[in-house]
C-alpha cells in the first residue's frame, strides 16, 4: 500500500512540475488520491466487521479513517472542479496554457 | 454545553445561502451581510462575558461527548479573534458597498464573503483537528472564488498560483493528520494533548509537529510567503483587505493553538524553529517592503513582517511574550485591514500604484492623509497607538527568555517598516499637488466612514489597552495552561 502511495506522489509531483495547466491539475488530483490512500493505510488495514452493537464479531474495523476519507474526497472533488473551470477561463482570457508564458503582462 | 458557540459559524452560512436565492437584489445582500456580521459581533461579546465569569464554553455536536463526537470549543483567545474578525469584516463590507462595483456584487460577492467568515470562525472555534482542516477548506474555497472574481488578467494569473499552492498545502495538512492519527489514534485536540503528554513527545511526533508547522506556515505566510505578495495585490481593495487581515491570521492562530496545546513539550526544537522562521520572515518581509515602489506591494510585504512579529512573541513561550503576541495579533488584524483600505483608496484616487507618479494628495484629501499617518505610526508601534503595547510585551518576552537576537531583529525591522510606510506617506501626501479635483480618477465618497471606524479602533485599542487587559490575560492563561482546555473539553472521559 505505501509503495502505491509513493508511486502516486511521484507521478503527481512530476505532473505538477510540468508546464501546462491541465497536467498540473491532473497532478494535484493524483496527489489527492495518494493522500486518500495514505489516510486509509494509516488507519490500519485489517479485516473485521462493522463496528455495530449486537453483531457477534470480535474484530472491528476502524470507521474513522473512512469518514475522513469521504470528507477529503468531497473537498478534493470540489476544489479540482473549481480549478478546472478557472484554468479554462484563464486559458481563454490569457490566451495560453503555458505557465512560463504567464510571467509579466504588459498592462501591469 | 452552550449553543451560542456554534452561532458564529451558522449565522454567516445561513444568511449566505438565503442571499444566493435573491441574486439581483443587491440592497438585500448589503443589508443581510451587515446584519450577519453585527450578529456575530453581538454573539461573540456575549460569549466573552460568559467565558469571563464561567470559564471556557464547549458544545458537543449531536450530544456526542468528546473525544467521540466533534466538539466546538470557545476559549477567550478564539472568541477575541472572532470578535475582531467580525469588526474588520464589517468595515471591509462597508468599504465594498461603494467600491466593489455592481458586476462583482451581482456575482455573489457578499455571500462569498460570509462563507469565508464562516470558515474563519469555524477554524477559530473548532476543537478537532480534522474539523480544522474542513473549516480551512471552506475558507479557502471561498477565497479561491473571491480572488478570481471579476476575471481580470492579473487576477486569473495570480489565482492559478494561489489555488495550486493552497491545494498542495491542504494535501500536506491531510498527510500530517494521517500520521498523527496513526500514532495517537485520536483527532480531538484536547484528547491529542492528553495522549501526547502521556506518551511523551518523541522524535517522530516532533517531526509530525514540524510538518504541521510547514502547512500552517504556508497558509500564514511565515517564511514560506513567496505566493503572498502576488496574490494579495491582485484582487480589489476590499477583498485584499479581508485576505490580508484574516486569512494569514487563521494560519497564525492554528500555529499558536497546536504548539501551545499539543506539541508544547519540546520548545527547544519546535519553538526555536518557529522563532527562526519568524526572524527570517521579518527580515525578508522588511526588505521587500523597503525595496518596492508600489503601494500594494509595500503593504503586502508588511503583512509578512506582522506575521513574523506575532510568532516571535509566541516563540519565546513566556507569559509576557505570549501576551504580547495576543495583543499584537488583535492589533495586526485591525491595522492591516486599515492599511489595505487606505492604500486601495490612494490607488483609486490617483489611478496608479507607483509612488513616484503621485504627490501632494494631502491638499485635496486631508482626512485620508491624516488617517494614513495614524495607521503608519500604529503599524510600526509608536506609543499611544495599538501596536505599541504588543510590541513592548513581545520584545520583553523575547529578552526575558534569552532570545535577544529575535527581539533585536523585531525592533530593527519595525524601524524598516516605519521607513517603508512613511515613504508612502511622504511621496503620496507631501509635495507639489499634481492632481486637481477634475483629474482625479475616483472619489472617496462612501469610503471614508469605514476607514475612520478602523482608525478609531486602533486608537481605542492603544489607549484602552488597560480595559481589555483582563480579557487578554485570560486568553494567555488558557494558552499556557493546556490542562484547563483538556479538563473542560474532556470532562471525565479523558482516558
Amino acid at each position: 500500500m505505501s509503495i502505491v502511495v509513493g508511486i502516486l506522489f511521484a507521478i503527481g509531483t512530476y505532473l505538477i512540475l510540468s508546464k501546462t495547466f491541465l497536467r498540473i491539475i491532473l497532478g494535484t488530483s493524483i496527489i489527492g488520491h495518494g493522500v486518500n490512500l495514505l489516510i486509509l493505510t494509516m488507519g490500519g488495514l485489517k479485516k473485521g466487521g462493522p463496528p455495530l452493537r449486537g453483531l457477534q464479531e470480535f474484530i472491528f474495523t476502524d470507521s474513522l479513517p473512512q469518514a475522513l476519507l469521504l470528507t477529503a474526497i468531497v473537498i478534493n472533488f470540489a476544489t479540482t472542479a473549481l480549478f478546472l473551470v478557472l484554468s479554462y477561463r484563464a486559458y481563454k482570457v490569457l490566451g495560453t496554457d503555458d505557465v512560463e508564458k504567464l510571467r509579466g503582462c504588459a498592462d501591469e | 454545553m452552550n449553543n451560542l458557540v456554534i452561532l458564529p459559524i451558522i449565522i454567516p452560512i445561513i444568511t449566505g445561502m438565503v442571499m444566493v436565492l435573491f441574486r439581483n437584489n443587491i440592497w438585500l445582500h448589503r443589508f443581510l451581510s451587515l446584519l450577519a456580521t453585527v450578529l456575530i459581533g453581538i454573539v461573540s461579546i456575549m460569549l466573552i462575558e460568559q467565558i469571563k465569569t464561567a470559564g471556557m464554553q464547549t458544545l458537543y455536536l449531536g450530544g456526542w461527548q468528546a473525544p467521540f463526537g466533534i466538539a466546538l470549543v470557545a476559549d477567550m483567545f478564539a472568541v477575541l479573534l472572532v470578535l475582531v474578525a467580525a469588526l474588520v469584516t464589517f468595515c471591509c463590507l462597508c468599504y465594498a458597498f461603494s467600491s466593489i462595483g455592481r458586476e462583482r456584487g451581482r456575482h455573489y460577492f457578499y455571500p462569498l464573503c460570509l462563507f469565508l467568515i464562516a470558515g474563519v470562525n469555524g477554524s477559530f472555534l473548532t476543537g478537532d483537528i480534522f474539523n480544522l482542516f474542513v473549516c480551512f477548506e471552506v475558507m479557502l474555497v471561498a477565497s479561491y472564488v473571491l480572488i478570481s472574481l471579476g476575471g481580470t488578467k492579473v487576477q486569473l494569473r495570480e489565482s492559478f498560483k494561489y489555488i495550486l499552492i493552497n491545494m498542495l498545502s491542504s494535501f500536506l495538512f491531510l498527510i500530517a493528520i494521517a500520521y498523527l492519527y496513526a500514532m495517537m489514534g485520536t483527532l480531538n485536540l484536547a484528547h491529542l494533548s492528553v495522549r501526547v503528554a502521556e506518551a511523551g513527545q518523541g522524535g517522530v511526533i516532533t517531526a509530525v509537529a514540524l510538518l504541521f508547522l510547514m502547512v500552517f506556515s504556508l497558509k500564514a505566510g511565515l517564511f514560506l510567503f513567496f505566493w503572498l505578495p502576488g496574490s494579495y495585490s491582485a484582487p480589489p481593495t476590499a477583498i485584499a483587505a479581508i485576505f490580508g487581515s484574516l486569512l494569514t491570521k487563521v494560519g497564525v492562530y492554528a500555529i499558536i493553538r497546536l504548539f501551545s496545546l499539543v506539541f508544547y513539550h519540546e520548545p527547544g526544537v519546535t519553538h526555536l524553529f518557529i522563532g527562526v522562521l519568524a526572524a527570517v520572515s521579518m527580515v525578508l518581509g522588511a526588505m521587500g517592503a523597503v525595496a518596492y515602489w508600489d503601494v500594494k506591494r509595500i503593504i503586502t510585504y508588511n503583512v509578512v513582517v506582522g506575521v513574523g512579529f506575532i510568532l516571535a512573541g509566541f516563540a519565546s513561550f513566556s507569559v509576557v511574550g505570549v501576551r504580547g503576541s495576543v495583543y499584537y495579533l488583535l492589533h495586526d488584524m485591525i491595522v492591516k485591514a486599515l492599511l489595505f483600505l487606505l492604500g486601495g483608496s490612494i490607488i483609486h484616487l490617483t489611478g496608479t500604484g507607483r509612488l513616484k507618479e503621485m504627490s501632494g494628495l494631502i491638499r485635496l484629501h486631508p482626512q485620508l492623509g491624516w488617517m494614513f499617518f495614524v495607521a503608519a505610526l500604529s503599524v510600526s508601534g509608536i506609543p499611544p497607538l495599538s501596536g505599541f503595547i504588543g510590541k513592548i510585551f513581545v520584545t520583553a518576552g523575547t529578552f526575558q527568555t534569552g532570545y535577544f537576537w529575535l527581539g533585536g531583529i523585531g525592533l530593527l525591522t519595525s524601524l524598516l517598516v516605519l521607513y517603508s510606510v512613511m515613504r508612502i506617506f511622504m511621496n503620496v501626501f507631501w509635495g507639489y499637488t499634481n492632481l486637481t479635483e477634475e483629474t482625479e480618477k475616483g472619489t472617496t465618497k462612501g469610503l471614508l466612514p469605514s476607514m475612520a471606524f478602523l482608525t478609531v479602533l486602533t486608537l481605542a485599542l492603544g489607549l484602552g489597552a488597560e480595559g481589555i487587559h483582563t480579557y487578554v490575560d485570560l486568553a494567555v492563561e488558557g494558552l499556557l495552561n493546556p490542562h484547563i482546555y483538556t479538563g473542560t473539553v474532556l470532562g471525565g472521559n479523558g482516558q
